[in-house]
């Protein structure tokens, strides 16, 4: 029997990233904040200490971290011809788990997206016609602007403290920045990390080739820095344990180092952990959210009233979350109608290993998730793509992020698997390789979607969410493109034998690429063809906004993470300086 | 099977659970935290040392196969010790005994059917059985090819040339899934050589020392004043170093 608690104020389903920012700038407006969290409480020394920390097998293999797919995953199919089947190990994404969300095992790569990606669809056929858009495309503008959104993104580079180097400042294009970035009214507030040795190869090889290299905008710290909210954080000590991996020095910003230690102390705020929410509960004509279902880690069932409903979950758990509760309509590959779990979109990654010859001391382990340097010169609409074939592109990056020798082990291509020569390769070969890596943009397409699986259900008995993915000739081109120019500067860099890393074939869950995973609540200014308005409130029930990646129309050549930070106190203002005032509808239907 | 096991963290949420109905703060069965970061004195949970000695899940002709299997997978030489001198039978023993043994942290639940390449792991047994029922196809055809020897007991030319078989799928070993079973395989020796010392293979830091990998230092800043240059510090792990406990280092 479901158990009725008292009513609160704002119930956040997801303590991550969004979910603490917002609690915590709703709880300092006044309101009473109860967040509920699917996963355990996790915490610095608890959880990351330097003693356990660093290890691979634990973390990087047997992903501990991470939800454990036996309490929630999803099923996949590439096309709407197969039948989906359960992702039963993580593979190709690693979706976070517990409090702090992936944004304890992130690497820190911070952007502000171009101004082009809000208005991809319109400014496609501004410079290259109708013609240029992708078959089957779903391309279509946010209904917000970069220009909206800068005062948020400073927000939240300046509570992750981002080590960066503005490149454009108040439309003045700052030498050693990135020259394609939107204008920022003020730079980062703190300096760039100091480089490993490989990155600074690439550096030069990128400026040679008339390129524009700067540093990688980075949640690792380059010195001590403390927030607005007086969270403290140090500096980042190239540990080589970042992406997978909580940080035991409080040197990566996260929930845990950035937001936590101050949100705890508002009197109004609580965190209810280990609780899964099931449902969003509506009002009897499903024009308005009256709490959660919760189910607790005994089975018992529980019933949270609030008067506002946060959804701050991961991009998934989101769009599942919301077709488990009949909020929105389902989107119909069929007819194109619907908008709950359409334009799913992904990444095109892909890399260019470089093996070099003579005595090297790459140091691979020393090494931070963010530190090291970028080419945006290839990404999105920087470059002309008359001629190309494809629209969007990829930013190129050598950020080395680990010496692991449980994964990372490279040796040159026609090198045997195991054996003396594979050993011997091993050997040679650790202390001497470089990669660079792409990051692609991915647009929505007709038959890319988000739905309920018809047959493979979770713990609980709720349907799982069923992906259908495939990438498009459009990616494929792309992704290509860049891989070529990262050949061009693996040569530059001196390397005497490459491996080129191409994705080919069928999207796979198999092989790791991304945990960039967006769209399917996205974000629009038509109710017919977005989930929730420009101010991340539900159309269908406005008492409702959603939070994180599901928003975004389509994917960048970017990590995502600085947009969804940045959207996350877009969505605390409106909801504080709108919303409260008069509850309804922020744009009109 | 138990669909979901709760872990130790979720154990200590049942416990607050008790504390926080009593102070009537919530009457809801989880863990409650509000006003203050909840903390506690050596509530972090390092992973059990491995003891090396006994075989907990091989039987002892199974560990001498996996032994010598290792050994031809990472052979040893003058770059260091073979795979299985270095342990890493001894690590898939206590890997197949726990989680990653049972498959308990993924999503075991039917129908099972096999999918396409790009839908992944779809077997319905977890590694354990999966091992032991290869290991059962490899004994019996070795048995029957091998006059009655087991695997280990081949010379490295025949263990090589059968693992080859086995790798490239045309061993004709009846009953087994080549290479289903030779990818798990190759996967958890390679885990077993470099992984952290603490899980009972890269004995001595065996793999470690072959690539350089210094371990879990923690700190390289220094390094950063220093490109291009050696690192000459030895490797630590989870546990330290032999020298830190009284023994050479």
């Amino acid at each position: 029997m479901t158990q009725r608690l008292p009513p609160t104020d704002v119930v956040v389903v997801g303590l991550g990233w969004t979910g603490s920012i917002l609690s915590l700038e709703l709880a300092r407006a006044g309101l009473r904040v109860v967040a509920i969290e699917r996963g355990p409480w996790r915490d610095t020394p608890t959880d990351f200490p330097t003693t356990t920390a660093p290890d691979e097998l634990r973390y990087g293999i047997r992903n501990d971290l991470f939800v454990r797919p036996a309490q929630e995953t999803l099923t996949f199919r590439n096309n709407l011809n197969e039948t989906a089947l359960p992702i039963r190990n993580w593979g190709s994404f690693l979706p976070g788990n517990g409090v702090g969300g992936a944004g304890v095992h992130w690497n820190g790569h911070t952007w502000r997206w171009h101004p082009w990606d809000f208005t991809n669809r319109s400014s496609t056929i501004e410079r290259y016609g109708e013609s240029a858009l992708p078959a089957d495309n779903m391309m279509q503008d946010w209904g917000i602007t970069y220009d909206e959104l800068e005062a948020s993104y400073d927000r939240f580079e300046y509570t992750c403290g981002i080590a960066g180097k503005a490149g454009n400042l108040k439309g003045q294009i700052q030498p050693g920045g990135n020259p394609f970035e939107g204008p920022r009214q003020r730079d980062y507030p703190t300096p760039p990390m100091q480089m490993p040795y490989v990155p600074t190869l690439f550096g030069t090889a990128a400026a040679n080739l008339g390129w524009h290299p700067f540093p990688n905008p980075s949640a690792n710290m380059s010195q001590a820095y403390t927030n607005p909210y007086g969270c403290k954080l140090a500096p980042c000590t190239y540990c080589g344990f970042c992406e997978r991996f909580g940080c035991g020095n409080y040197s990566k910003a996260s929930p845990q180092t950035c937001v936590l230690p101050a949100l705890i102390r508002e009197p109004d705020f609580e965190a209810r952990t280990d609780c899964q929410v099931t449902k969003v509960n509506l009002s009897n004509d499903g024009k308005r959210a009256t709490g959660v279902t919760y189910v607790d880690t005994q089975g018992q069932e529980w019933e949270q009233p609030a008067d506002i409903v946060l959804l701050c979950a991961y991009q998934l758990f989101n769009v599942r979350l919301l077709l488990l509760s009949g909020i929105g309509k389902p989107y119909d590959p069929a007819t194109g109608e619907g908008t709950v779990g359409r334009n799913y979109a992904y990444q095109v990654t892909g890399g260019v290993t470089g093996f070099f010859s003579g005595t090297q001391n790459f140091n691979p382990f020393v090494a931070s998730g963010s530190a090291g340097i970028v080419a945006d010169d290839f990404n999105d609409d920087n470059f002309d793509h008359e001629g190309l074939g494809f629209v969007g592109g990829a930013s190129i990056a050598c950020v080395p992020t680990n010496g692991r020798p449980i994964s990372n082990r490279p040796v040159p291509p026609d090198t045997p698997r195991w054996g003396s020569a594979w050993k011997r390769a091993t050997h040679d070969t650790y202390n001497r390789t470089a990669s660079l890596g792409i990051q692609g943009s991915v647009m929505p397409y007709r038959g890319s979607y988000l739905d309920l699986d018809p047959t493979y259900h979770d713990t609980h008995g709720l349907p799982l969410l069923r992906m259908t993915f495939d990438f498009h000739d459009n990616e494929r081109k792309l992704g290509s493109f860049a891989l070529d120019r990262c050949e061009e500067a693996m040569h530059a860099m001196g390397a005497n034998q490459l491996r080129r890393s191409e994705r080919t074939g069928p999207y796979s869950i198999v092989p790791y690429q991304s945990t960039h995973n967006t769209g399917g609540a996205i974000m629009g200014a038509d109710p017919t063809t977005s989930v929730v308005n420009k101010y991340c409130q539900s159309w269908d029930v406005p008492n409702v906004f959603i939070s994180g990646a599901c928003l975004f129309p389509m994917n960048a050549g970017f990590n995502p993470t600085g947009t969804v930070g940045a959207l996350a106190y877009w969505a605390a203002d409106a909801i504080r300086d709108r919303y409260l005032k008069a509850p309804g509808p922020l744009v009109p239907v | 099977m138990p669909p979901y096991a709760p872990d130790r963290r979720q154990l200590l949420a049942a416990t607050a659970l008790i504390a926080l109905t009593a102070q009537g703060r919530t009457p809801a069965k989880a863990r409650s935290v509000h006003g203050a970061l909840p903390w506690s004195a050596h509530e972090a949970y390092p992973p059990t040392r491995v003891s090396p000695g006994g075989w907990l899940f091989f039987t002892a002709d199974e560990a001498a196969t996996i032994e010598a299997m290792a050994n031809r997978l990472i052979p040893a030489d003058d770059l260091g010790p073979g795979g299985g001198e270095a342990g890493c039978a001894v690590f898939l023993d206590r890997q197949l005994m726990g989680p990653y043994g049972s498959s308990a942290w993924l999503y075991m639940q039917g129908p099972f059917a096999k999918g396409t390449p790009q839908q992944g792991l779809q077997d319905e047994y977890p590694p354990a059985t999966r091992y032991r029922a290869a290991l059962d196809a490899i004994a019996a055809h070795c048995r029957e090819h091998f006059d009655g020897r087991l695997f280990h007991a081949l010379s490295p030319q025949d263990q090589d040339a059968l693992l080859t078989a086995i790798d490239s799928g045309r061993s004709g070993i009846t009953g087994l899934d080549e290479k289903g079973f030779f990818e798990m395989l190759l996967q958890n020796m390679m885990e077993g050589y470099f992984a952290d010392p603490i899980y009972g293979g890269n004995r001595d830091m065996a793999g470690w020392k072959l690539v350089g990998f210094p371990g879990t230092r923690y700190d390289y800043r220094e390094m950063l004043a220093r490109p291009n240059q050696p690192y000459n510090e030895p490797p630590v792990g989870l546990t330290g170093r032999p020298a830190w406990n009284g023994s050479p280092a």
